[in-house]
């Protein structure tokens, strides 16, 4: 999966959590979840839940910690598909 | 944690304690009961010459028995843990049949997932006579200071 359907799938697990379109719309790299995005720290939760349930992978805290904006996401979830040989 | 030392640590008094008694609490879930006061201040404007529980009450007293004592248990369980306070996040509940003063309901709580320090449970009510008064989801974030 490259970089760019790895964007496009996290977008639309951030979507039904985000309160600001715009942000969503012009989603990058660089779109911070809290800042951008508008999103709670509960519902930041559902979205690393979501993002296990959708690549079948598991986050522990130090990884959740660095989760919060779309880079390190994409780069952890990277990381983990290619530790499982499923890039 | 047992049941006396999770009611203890409720940050809540009268008139906004909604747990007299905590009948069952382990890892997955709890149960509870609260008596509704006649005499809570709120009958008297809901409504006038009707007094009826109002659904927000309902829900926070579910949130007290099942969201919050479960928090406290399952963080002050875990290893090294300390029981923590619980921050209301989100609810979605469905209500069924009025509540009157005077009555006494039952709550129970089972948790869905408690990760990242996120509690959610899916919540029931019952009367006296064991129907369901109301039931959803609720969900808090359990943090270390009081007001988030």
């Amino acid at each position: 999966m490259d970089r760019e359907d790895l964007v496009a799938k996290l977008k639309e697990i951030v979507a039904p959590y985000t309160h600001d379109k715009d942000s969503l719309a012009t989603i990058s790299p660089s779109t911070d979840f809290i800042k951008d995005l508008k999103i709670n720290s509960a519902n930041l939760v559902d979205v690393i839940l979501d993002v296990e349930e959708e690549f079948d992978i598991e986050i522990d805290n130090m990884e959740m910690a660095r989760m919060l904006n779309v880079g390190e996401t994409i780069s952890i979830i990277e990381d983990k598909l290619k530790a499982l040989d499923r890039k | 944690m047992n049941k006396a030392e999770i009611l203890a640590h409720l940050p809540y008094e009268k008139p906004f304690l909604f747990v007299d008694e905590l009948e069952e609490i382990d890892e997955n879930g709890a149960k509870g009961s609260y008596t509704f006061d006649a005499g809570l201040d709120f009958y008297k404007g809901h409504f006038r010459d009707s007094p009826v529980t109002p659904g927000v009450i309902l829900t926070e007293t579910m949130a007290q028995i099942g969201l919050v004592c479960l928090g406290i248990y399952l963080s002050g369980s875990a290893q090294g843990g300390m029981p923590g306070h619980v921050m209301l996040t989100s609810t979605a509940i469905d209500f069924m049949k009025p509540v009157f003063p005077g009555e006494k309901v039952t709550v129970t709580a089972q948790k869905v997932y408690f990760r990242f320090k996120k509690l959610n449970c899916t919540v029931q009510m019952t009367n006296s006579v064991g129907e369901v008064v109301c039931k959803g989801t609720i969900s808090g974030m359990v943090t270390n200071k009081m007001n988030g």
